[in-house]
């Protein structure tokens, strides 16, 4: 058995306002393997980009600081390393795709340029070196004419295109890991279909480990293998997808299936009214309270839920979830 | 067999490109090119496509809040094109839009109770201090608390925003709601209360649809009969079992395999 590329023990982050600190991410653990694809699924507000931007070392300064845990990248600790080293890992091993192409790319520089500076900045190439691999990473991801291309603006590109362009530059330095956050979120079907083949073969060539993270349960059962459900900074649901999806166990992550509704191969003739989880995401200042965050928008709560902070429960194999009301 | 409440035949709206000049003929782009459809009282008309395929276009066109250049909308069997001022005002009683963006399409300075009065004020001419009551009612219908009356927009969640933008288009009891991407902005959990929302105040007020989603899994729980729309043009228009199961079209068929599906084995 291989190590883990990525270990996250117990890490919490917290988040100042104005109403004090609360634990956005809270005691949050799990392992990576390289070549495998972890996906992160919630609602908006639950933690999960805060879990990507930790991980990157990316949390916004002064506000919010990882309050106690590890995030292990082959056995170095993210979590206290130096910015200097920080930035060796940044885009090197580990790089990120953003959810908004139109807004993370710098509009005054090509696009060749923006994907050089990452390979002259790690990789030492020179100007010319760092041309003709651009080039070719710009091939790699499929945008027509590359030749040409190559000396385009971001706003000269489709969405789709400069989501391409974040991925080329994702996978410069061929990084052990890649964060999407929600990478698909705003573009149209048709090429979001095209952007997941382009990450699963490029998943196979390289072996890199993806942590996908999405609100779509759709997108989690076409790439991922494991899942993590998130709610309220914690983790309430974890296994492989086939598992969590084909058979959830907590109230959230039945809710999170069946309120979407989903395309079937053969059409209903009565559509059924689509189940609703009533309420919306707690406000920060309860985050962290010691009871069950989920317990005002469920339907099976107990007694319990108020007064305790519900543990893992074990269902099968690595499927666990955090409810004191499994199966009843 | 109801007949159609609303009827568009060969609609064309264009927009011009480049330079125009007296010397030179102008070119246009045609963002609605020859679309006709149909859609019967009490049923709802789908509308998918991708961006930029011509789907909001139509529906502002359809709204007359975007000039078209040819072919007839009829709504109730009379032409709408080309209707005047007020003649406008009293169409607009009986369609109304819900837009896709619930923090941008209310206004930030009014309290929630006057972005609903407001279509009734200007639109039936009722006076504020007669509504209270009806003003009540439309809260209730929406799933809104009436201490919420005296809040402003930002004091609202996204999904409760959009539960005022759909009391809003309902308060001057409109025969066709036009809803533009109703639920593209909100949340998983919030989509599937306002979808169900629609779907009874439709069957309370037998509500006419005409909706607008890129998202075919919305589309097929909402809609009887869907248009798919690809560059200004309706590629296929069929009912909802015909559609999702049997599509004819290639486009049709690509959009189709291109939602990732739970249940592809």
């Amino acid at each position: 058995m291989m190590d883990p590329i990525l270990k996250v023990e117990n890490l919490s982050v917290e988040l100042k306002t104005r109403e004090g600190t609360s634990p956005v991410i809270d005691e949050l653990s799990f392992e990576l393997n390289a070549g495998e694809t972890l996906s992160f699924v919630g609602e908006s507000g639950c933690g999960k980009s805060m879990t990507a931007l930790g991980i990157m070392g990316l949390l916004p300064e002064k506000i919010s600081r990882v309050s106690s845990g590890r995030i292990l990248f082959q056995g170095e600790d993210l979590a206290s390393v130096s910015q200097k080293r920080l930035q060796e890992i940044r885009g090197n091993e580990i790089s990120m795709i953003f959810q908004e192409p139109m807004t993370s790319l710098n509009p005054v520089y090509t696009i060749g340029e923006q994907i050089g500076e990452i390979l002259r900045r790690h990789k030492g190439l020179n100007r010319k070196q760092s041309f003709l691999q651009a080039l070719d990473l710009i091939e790699a991801v499929q945008i027509p004419d590359p030749k040409n291309k190559i000396h385009s603006y971001p706003f000269q590109l489709s969405g789709g295109q400069r989501q391409r362009v974040m991925i080329a530059m994702a996978l410069a330095c061929e990084p052990k890991i890649l964060v999407a956050d929600e990478p698909t979120t705003a573009l149209d079907v048709t090429v979001q279909a095209q952007i997941f083949d382009l990450l699963k073969e490029l998943r196979a060539k390289t072996n890199t480990a993806i942590i996908l993270i999405t609100h779509d349960m759709g997108v989690v059962y076409e790439m991922a293998q494991k899942m993590i459900v998130m709610y309220a900074g914690r983790k309430v649901e974890e296994g492989s997808v086939n598992q969590v999806i084909k058979s959830p166990a907590h109230p959230y992550t039945q809710g999170l299936i069946s309120c979407v509704p989903h395309l079937t191969e053969k059409q209903p003739e009565v559509r059924e009214r689509l189940l609703e989880i009533p309420g919306i995401v707690p406000s920060l200042t309860s985050f962290g309270l010691n009871k069950c965050l989920f317990e005002s928008r469920c339907h099976k709560s107990v007694e319990k839920c108020l007064s305790s902070k519900p543990d893992a429960q074990q269902i099968l194999g690595g499927h666990k979830a955090n409810c004191w009301n499994l199966g009843k | 067999m109801s007949e159609s409440l609303l009827k568009v035949e060969n609609l064309k709206v264009r927009f011009p490109i480049g330079r125009q000049s007296i010397f030179r003929q102008g070119k246009y782009l045609y963002a609605v090119d020859d679309v006709s459809f149909s859609v019967k009282k009490g049923e709802t008309l789908g509308i998918v496509g991708e961006s930029g395929s011509g789907k909001t276009t139509t529906a502002l066109a359809v709204a007359q809040l975007e000039k078209s250049y040819s072919g007839r909308i009829l709504f109730e069997g009379n032409d709408i094109v080309g209707s005047n001022k007020a003649e406008l005002r009293n169409l607009r009683e009986d369609i109304q839009f819900i837009f896709q963006d619930p923090y941008s399409s209310l206004n930030p300075r009014l309290r929630a109770e006057d972005i609903v009065a407001e279509p009734l004020i200007s639109l039936k001419g009722l006076k504020k201090q007669d509504i209270g009551e009806r003003i009540e009612e439309l809260f209730q219908s929406v799933g809104l608390r009436s201490e919420q009356r005296r809040l402003f927009p930002h004091q609202f969640s996204g999904g409760q925003r959009q539960r005022l933008g759909i009391a809003r288009a309902i308060s001057t009891q409109p025969k066709l709601v036009i809803c533009d991407e109703p639920v593209s902005a909100l949340d998983v959990a919030v989509q599937a209360q306002i979808l169900n929302l629609l779907t009874d105040l439709q069957k309370k007020f037998e509500l006419t649809y005409l909706f607008i989603s890129h998202d075919l899994g919305v589309i097929q729980h909402m809609c009887d009969s869907i248009a798919v729309m690809l560059d200004g043009k309706i590629v296929e228009y069929s009912d909802r079992i015909n559609l999702f199961e049997r599509p004819k079209n290639n486009y049709t068929k690509r959009l189709l395999s291109a939602v990732p599906k739970l249940d592809s084995a």
